[in-house]
């Protein structure tokens, strides 16, 4: 790992972000893993069997603490060895490279030894936010066609509600629990209690073997699987190294839930090709739980999220004082945009540390635009691109890049970075529709290589004079909510079927912790009418059939809801009324 | 009080643990630290019991540590029922 130390004292491994951006090349990232070509270029494999070849086997990987006095520390050789353990089992499963195998659990020691698993087995890790009802489950297992699943006794429930539907699910694998109570047809395996695999042969996967599957949402149809590749770790690592400045003796904690694609990249792969010791904290939300953690494990670089932030914000300074948080050194957030008085609080309670804002994506598997350490923090601004990056913003008409300091655009990237997703799975279609100057029936591998094109993000920025970003908000009506996206038409899907509502609109509305909150506008079926307790049992069944982080925290009912003539729902307009802006041009709605 | 907690634990029981679940949950169990119930889904739980005693519970005071145990959420309640 890198280590820029003079004279004692750490000047941050990116140095002067001037001139790294003078010299670059990814290739930088091989020598800070003191990579030699020829090397197995496997995530699963350089996340632990490699770190204990260069002699740290023993040094810690994983302190995991859960609800109540659970605990766990794990080395990297655990690591490597439980990884072998979930690798081998699933081999003997009769699972193959490129099988889609989906990890469906809660934030528990498993969770990340079968990450590494499926890698070094060649297959395509799937993972899935815990949380997520069996309706949100099975649409994305029947996208991926996914061949196996790992969860849990408490999740297998949500599993056997689907998998009738499911034919291309063969395996359904229960890791932890009680396997008296597993049902015909399911399997248990409980990597820490099966004899220790010493030895497993790692596929040889190549810099564009598919490693992990990610869903995100999008503003029409259902959920698309952003597919990366192994050589994705480049970024990732480099990136952690840079932005995150993680050093051999830095205990990190990354709060994302590797359902998401921040729990990958820096709650996985970024820490892990790097050596770091991370720790993970699998236990509901309350701030002093979270100051307990830091204080009792002396963390010293944390990656959080502005919800976080602003929830522990809310709960006062005086709090902080209760804890000893000094060990604290680096922060930085993700998720949706770190507003500024977010960032200005940060610095007043954690004795003059900010949060460093970073912006990225699913489908960018890595980061971005990104505040450094070293270099001025504007609060509010997501910083600049990273070094390698060619980001720009577009103007929204012409596409054309912006010159004019403080106009907004879209924010878009040249393609080429090591991480860039491969494709959406099996949605050709969908990928070329997020580059411009795409020629008609360009494939992905035409499209993800070719520099004059632009990736288009679907945020929309402005850049000031001296080149930091600013942002706006979506270009499109996906909603951000904590930091994870939902898409209304996956929301308004599952309205519709609940009994008494005929159609359904969902949009995103302001909201002081969270950005914003899914919120649904209703027309209901003959025989019903509006009341308390119809929202309530509207809410609970989409919070069981999708997500809590579906479920509407408010419900409109109306007589009709906005439509063009011919028939679509204008979401535009309850969003608008919602955020207070101008409705714009209203000429294309129908009258009705 | 012993009523509204039977109320609130009956609520919690049938929307947030299955049927099967071995958890034992009690006026004292953890309830948001524990991940029984997310922040998200807290706003369904407050909504209910809003609902249930015509009373509107104020964000600010509507925090996870308020809502963590059976016990908490009914001090809360009760403050705001004078």
């Amino acid at each position: 790992m890198e280590n820029r130390r003079i004279g004692g004292v750490h000047l941050s491994n990116i140095g002067s972000y001037e001139e790294r951006i003078e010299d670059f090349n990814w290739d930088i990232a091989k020598d800070i893993l003191d990579w030699k070509d020829g090397e197995l270029l496997n995530i699963g494999a350089i996340c632990s069997d490699r770190i204990c070849s260069r002699g740290d086997g023993k040094k810690t990987a994983l302190i995991w603490e859960g609800f109540g006095d659970k605990n766990a520390r794990y080395t990297f050789d655990d690591l490597r060895v439980y990884s072998n353990g979930f690798a081998k089992f699933l081999s003997e499963q009769g699972i193959q490279p490129e099988d889609r195998v989906c990890i469906f659990m809660d934030k528990i020691p498993s969770l990340y030894f079968s990450f590494l698993g499926v890698l070094k087995l060649g297959a395509i890790a799937q993972p899935l936010f815990s949380a997520f009802g069996d309706e949100s489950l099975e649409v994305r297992l029947a996208s991926a066609g996914t061949r196996a699943i790992l969860t849990t006794r408490k999740h297998v429930r949500k599993v056997r509600k689907i998998k009738d539907r499911l034919p291309e699910l063969k395996k359904i694998i229960v890791v932890e629990g009680n396997p008296d109570r597993l049902k015909e047809g399911e399997i248990f395996f409980d990597v820490e209690n099966s004899p220790r695999v010493e030895e497993f042969d790692v596929y040889h996967s190549t810099p564009e073997t598919p490693s992990v599957l990610h869903y995100t949402s999008g503003t029409t149809g259902q959920p698309k699987g952003a597919l990366h590749v192994h050589n994705s770790i480049w970024a990732q690592a480099l990136t952690t190294s840079w932005v995150l400045d993680l050093l051999d003796d830095d205990i990190y904690w990354c709060t994302a839930d590797p359902g998401w694609v921040t729990g990958t990249s820096y709650g996985i792969i970024g820490p892990w090709a790097l050596g770091a010791t991370q720790c993970v904290l699998d236990s509901g939300f309350t701030s002093s739980r979270w100051y307990k953690f830091i204080q009792d494990n002396r963390i010293t670089v944390w990656y959080s999220a502005p919800t976080a932030i602003r929830a522990l914000m809310k709960d006062g300074n005086e709090l902080v004082s209760d804890f000893d948080l000094s060990s604290l050194r680096n922060l930085a957030s993700v998720g949706e945009p770190l507003n500024a008085e977010a960032v200005i609080w940060s610095g007043e309670v954690f004795d003059g540390l900010k949060f460093h804002d970073t912006f990225w994506q699913t489908e960018t598997g890595a980061m971005m635009i990104t505040n450094y350490p070293g270099m001025e923090i504007r609060p509010g601004s997501m910083g600049k691109p990273f070094p390698g990056i060619k980001a720009a913003v577009l103007d929204l008409a012409t596409h054309e890049p912006v010159d004019e300091a403080g106009k907004v655009g879209l924010i878009a990237f040249r393609p080429g970075w090591p991480s860039m997703f491969r494709q959406y799975w099996k949605q050709p279609d969908t990928y070329r529709s997020k580059f411009v100057g795409a020629s008609e029936n360009a494939m992905p591998d035409e499209l993800r290589t070719n520099p004059d094109l632009w990736y288009v993000s679907g945020d929309r920025a402005s850049i000031d004079k001296d080149g930091y970003y600013w942002f706006v908000g979506r270009d499109d009506d996906v909603i951000n909510t904590g930091g994870h996206l939902v898409g209304p038409f996956e929301i308004e899907s599952a309205l519709v079927e609940h009994e008494a509502i005929a159609e359904a609109a969902a949009v995103g509305k302001p909201d002081k912790v969270n950005m914003e909150v899914v919120k649904a506008f209703v027309t209901l079926k003959p025989g019903f009418e509006p009341s308390d307790d119809l929202e309530l049992d509207i809410m609970n069944f989409i919070r069981k059939r999708l997500s809590p982080l579906a479920m509407p925290q408010e419900i409109e009912y109306r007589d009709k809801l906005p439509k063009t003539r011919s028939g679509k729902i204008v979401r535009r307009y309850l969003r608008a009324i919602e955020w207070g802006e101008e409705v714009g041009d209203l000429s294309s709605l129908s009258d009705e | 009080m012993d009523e509204m907690k039977e109320v609130v634990l009956e609520y919690i029981v049938d929307e947030y643990l299955d049927e099967d679940d071995e958890d034992e949950v009690s006026y004292d169990s953890p309830l948001i630290s524990s991940g029984i119930v997310d922040s998200f889904s807290m706003v369904s739980l407050k909504r209910f019991i809003e609902n249930k005693y015509s009373i509107k519970l104020p964000d600010e005071e509507a925090t996870p540590e308020a809502f963590d145990t059976v016990n908490s959420i009914c001090k809360l309640v009760n403050k705001h029922l004078g």
